[in-house]
């Protein structure tokens, strides 16, 4: 349905600001002192707000406070809510309780994966999907026979991730009482003012840390709930570089940076099956009928997968980010889709997509070339590679409930 | 005269942009062409004149996108002036004092188009993404003779694997869509996109354009794809202004042309072909004074070549059948208005970038389909749509300071009118249907109209010579694309008299200001002289 012509015509101020400003932007501009900005989803996000580096040791120090507004969050709801969300999804929804966060991903009919992203169960009939790309069009036409009402509310909930070993005791000291009892993956409701936030005790950093969804409205009074809880345990605001540094060193991988999306891929190879980007696991082939099903079990029984998605570890400290894998020094076999040197691990990381059967059956004898520009030139380096799990960094602070007050 | 007389190696007749691309490519391989031009000035359809002082038209053609990069670089058309400057997408007034604008912006687009159906907003990437696939496809094709499926030829056969292969990289669904995109209605198409009228309006534009066809016609979809096709410096789908009007194409493959040595003979009207035992030999231009040439190319379509340049009695009767039946129907025409100031459209927000691009005022596809139905019963629309650009406000050389040149692309305009000709008054009344409808939307544009060339298909035929005023010298539906292009058996730029050949846009790819059939026929009489074609430039690798 078309709005009206007042909706239309209000609508139309939008060219004034080709870059959309989040909630928070008047606090992050405030505390911006690299002035680095980058486009997000249409919003104005900042690289860094301070220091990469610095901003990257507050998320494993202290804690950090990162605006997440411009993910797109999708409300659906209604009696088929769960029954659609199981159809669409790969992982079984109706394991997943009232109060509890899935990490979950769904395929297109070709088991190519369209998005990942976290699954948040407000109440029985009530769902909130976050993810990095659009998908209206899809999500509505796969709600065509479901009693469900699908609404992207990315505009009206405002996002923060408050990540780091301190964030327990910042919220705490925000007077959030009983988020002592939030267990990883876990989300409750608090009062905040006349509304409510929800909290989750999730984040993309592998460390301790919680999201909060509030409505925009409330968005500011949030940041400076929790800025003055902070000043005592070292909070800072950080931007999307150190965010990135965190995240790789958790293992997470990134739509359309570590793969490439369904819907998003012009050149029709691109389409990666969730076994092959390291998603198999939630592929719940015990639960009825989902989106891309029969093509994943025939890609599975007839062993037609051909990428697969790993950690490396490589020798010396280069970052080989978007470095070509190769195998016995020349077989090209694969491509580095992310890769640092990890601060915590004190290693040099990376998440790589090989073609099968390298990283599968044959995973000895790899190399990276790392081509390093060192004042306008070149340093070529072939370094060895070597398989390992991801995450690459394991901390016992992420699961510990009650939180420790670090 | 007799024996004493020049034989020129090629004779061109016309000197339209094709025409000339072909002359460049033969003259650089080191023949002797000469272009004749029947007008005062070169260009065909793409050509810029002063009908009034100070302002610089874009006569036909007036917007560039489709010219292909490779040629501008293998005729060093920047050396000779070329310039296309892009510019920004634009909009579509709606009844209701809205409007729907489109950005390059992708968040901006994204924005605009959600105020109208958050859906459809996003929908927008899927069907561009499903577009881009199709051109990706058929782009490197452009610049290959289309393989004849029947011939046999080791040629024909791996350049049919050429294409078996190009098309094996698609999935079998992929397969599907394509053969779907060429052959269903561009409203069908967009249905299984969009819910929102005004934004199938504005994109389905492109599916008609210059074809005597409604939105609701099959075969339209492919027509949007032709237009989507071209790019702006790798922008693929962008489209720009050529500096100095489009007639800068024309004059910078004049110039390249002349600097290598060709000769351009203007006011020179071919009447015939000669033919010698049944192999062509020259012209005889009206006036009677023959052109000899070892080769002849005809720059006109297919048409006017070979139903009134050739004698019948040299050509086959099946194919002078398939000549006679190709559709060329007139179906559009053009007003070029000089204004003393920027009209003002007081829909749009003050500083929109949209009023720099192509401005349509309708909004719905019903409203496109009711035009066309006007069209059928051999009347100019009544409510016709209109592609409107202002191009003098990204270029300074086409009128003088604050004034302003404006290109009216007007749909439908019969070739008769109920049957007859038309006359100057059936011309005048035409021209106050599209003013009074841009003056609907901004105000005093009367007042602002200094001068204005209005152009039926009566003025096109005449003028430039295309048959019915077409622009594409054969409308670009699938029954006339790749080897039914113009005629089956002689889609490779041959025709059935020995040493004639075409290289208008009647034959593949065809129409829009392209110059990929000059230059593909350019290499066709090389291959027959077996002369190299190192000059000639392939297509660009689409990667």
């Amino acid at each position: 349905m078309t709005p009206g012509l007042a909706a239309r015509l209000a609508g139309q101020k939008h060219i004034a600001t080709p870059r959309r400003e989040t909630p928070f932007h008047p606090r992050l501009k405030e505390l911006s002192e690299t002035n680095d900005w980058y486009t997000w989803a249409g919003c104005k996000a900042p690289h860094s707000i301070f220091d990469t580096e610095l901003e990257y040791f507050c998320i494993r120090s202290q804690a950090a406070l990162f605006d997440i507004s411009p993910m797109m969050k999708y409300r659906i709801t209604g009696p088929d809510a769960e029954r659609y969300l199981n159809r669409l999804t790969l992982r079984d929804v109706r394991k997943l309780a009232v109060g509890r966060v899935q990490y979950t991903a769904w395929c297109d009919d070709h088991g190519h994966v369209l998005d990942d992203g976290t699954l948040f169960r407000l109440d029985a009939d009530d769902f909130r999907l976050c993810c990095q790309e659009r998908h209206l069009p899809w999500l509505l036409d796969s709600a065509i026979g479901f009693s469900v009402t699908v609404e992207e509310e990315t505009e009206v909930i405002a996002g923060l991730a408050l990540q780091g070993p301190t964030s327990f005791s910042i919220l705490q000291a925000a007077g959030f009482a009983g988020v002592d009892a939030l267990k990883p993956f876990q989300l409750a409701r608090f009062p905040h003012e006349d509304a409510e936030v929800t909290i989750s005790r999730t984040g993309f950093t592998g460390d301790l840390g919680y999201e909060l969804f509030v409505p925009v409205g409330k968005a500011l009074s949030l940041w400076d709930r929790l800025w003055t809880a902070g000043r005592l345990h070292g909070l800072k605001a950080i931007g999307y570089d150190a965010l990135n540094r965190a995240r790789i060193e958790a293992g997470f991988i990134v739509a359309n940076a570590d793969f490439v999306t369904a819907e998003g891929a012009l050149r029709t190879d691109r389409g990666r099956m969730p076994d092959e980007i390291g998603l198999d696991w939630l592929v719940d082939t015990e639960k009825p009928f989902f989106n891309g099903r029969d093509a994943i079990l025939r890609a599975r029984e007839r062993r037609t997968l051909k990428h697969i998605l790993v950690g490396l570890e490589i020798e010396g400290n280069i970052p080989a980010e978007h470095a070509i894998v190769y195998h016995r020094g020349k077989r090209e076999v694969g491509l580095v889709t992310a890769a640092i040197w990890s601060p915590l691990a004190k290693r040099n990381i990376a998440i790589a997509s090989l073609e099968r059967p390298f990283g599968e059956r044959i995973a000895d004898d790899l190399c990276v070339e790392i081509y390093a520009m060192r004042e306008l030139q070149y340093r070529k380096l072939m370094k060895r590679a070597k398989i390992v799990p991801r995450p690459f960094v394991r901390l016992d602070r992420r699961t510990f409930t009650p939180p420790g007050r670090f | 005269m007799g024996s004493r007389m020049k034989r020129y190696d090629v004779v061109m007749i016309g000197g339209g942009h094709n025409g000339l691309v072909a002359a460049c490519y033969l003259q650089r391989a080191g023949l002797d062409v000469v272009v004749l031009e029947k007008n005062d000035w070169v260009g065909g359809a793409a050509t810029s004149r002063e009908l009034t002082p100070g302002f610089t038209y874009s006569n036909c053609s007036y917007v560039c996108s489709l010219f292909r990069p490779e040629i501008m670089r293998d005729l060093e058309l920047p050396e000779h002036g070329l310039q296309v400057v892009a510019y920004e997408g634009g909009a579509v007034f709606t009844r209701d004092g809205d409007y729907l604008a489109s950005y390059r912006d992708h968040d901006s687009h994204r924005r605009e188009f959600a105020r109208w159906s958050k859906r459809d907003a996003e929908a927008y990437d899927r069907y561009a993404r499903d577009v881009t696939r199709q051109c990706r496809f058929i782009q490197p094709l452009l610049m290959r003779t289309a393989p004849d499926p029947f011939s046999f030829r080791p040629r024909d056969i791996s350049e049919l694997i050429h294409l078996a292969r190009k098309f094996g990289e698609f999935t079998p669904s992929q397969i599907a869509q394509t053969l779907r995109f060429w052959t269903m209605s561009i409203s069908d198409f967009l249905d299984e996109y969009f819910e929102t009228d005004v934004i199938k309006a504005y994109l389905a534009l492109s599916g008609i354009i210059g074809t005597a066809l409604g939105p609701m016609s099959p075969g339209t979809a492919y027509v949007l794809l032709h237009h989507y096709m071209g790019e702006v410096d790798g922008s693929v789908g962008a489209w720009g202004y050529a500096r100095g009007g489009m007639g800068a194409v024309s004059r910078a493959l004049a110039s390249s042309f002349q600097a290598w040595g060709g000769t351009i003979r203007i006011g020179a009207d071919v009447e015939k072909v000669l033919t010698r035992n049944g192999e062509a030999a020259g012209v005889v231009l009206c006036g009677g004074e023959e052109v000899l040439g070892k080769l002849v190319v005809s720059n006109a379509d297919v048409k006017r070549t070979f139903l009134k340049l050739v004698d019948e009695q040299d050509l086959p009767d099946t194919f002078l059948h398939r000549v006679r039946h190709f559709k060329m129907r007139g179906s559009s025409g053009k007003l070029n208005i000089a204004l003393d100031s920027l009209p003002e459209f007081p829909a749009l927000p003050a500083g929109s970038s949209c009023i720099r691009g192509d401005l349509h005022f309708t909004d719905s596809v019903e409203r496109m389909e009711r035009a066309y139905d006007d069209w059928k019963a051999g009347r100019w629309s009544a409510d016709p749509f209109v592609d409107m650009v202002i191009p003098t406000q990204l270029d300074p050389t086409m009128a003088p300071p604050g004034k302003h040149f404006m290109s009216c692309f007007v749909q439908y305009c019969p070739p008769k009118v109920e049957g007859r000709d038309w006359t100057d008054a059936d011309r005048d009344a035409f021209a106050e249907t599209v003013i009074s409808q841009i003056a609907e939307y901004s105000p005093g544009f009367r007042e602002r109209i200094v001068h204005m060339e209005v152009r039926t298909p009566r003025e096109i035929e005449e003028e430039v010579g295309l048959t019915e005023g077409n622009i594409f010298q054969g409308e670009l539906t699938f029954d006339q694309l790749l080897f039914n292009r113009p005629v089956p058996g002689y889609a490779q730029y041959r025709s059935p008299v020995k040493g004639l050949y075409l290289c208008g846009s009647s034959t593949h790819p065809g129409g829009g200001v392209m110059g990929a059939p000059g230059r593909n026929a350019a290499a066709e009489i090389l291959r027959d002289l077996r002369l190299g074609t190192k000059h000639m430039s392939q297509a660009h690798d689409v990667i």
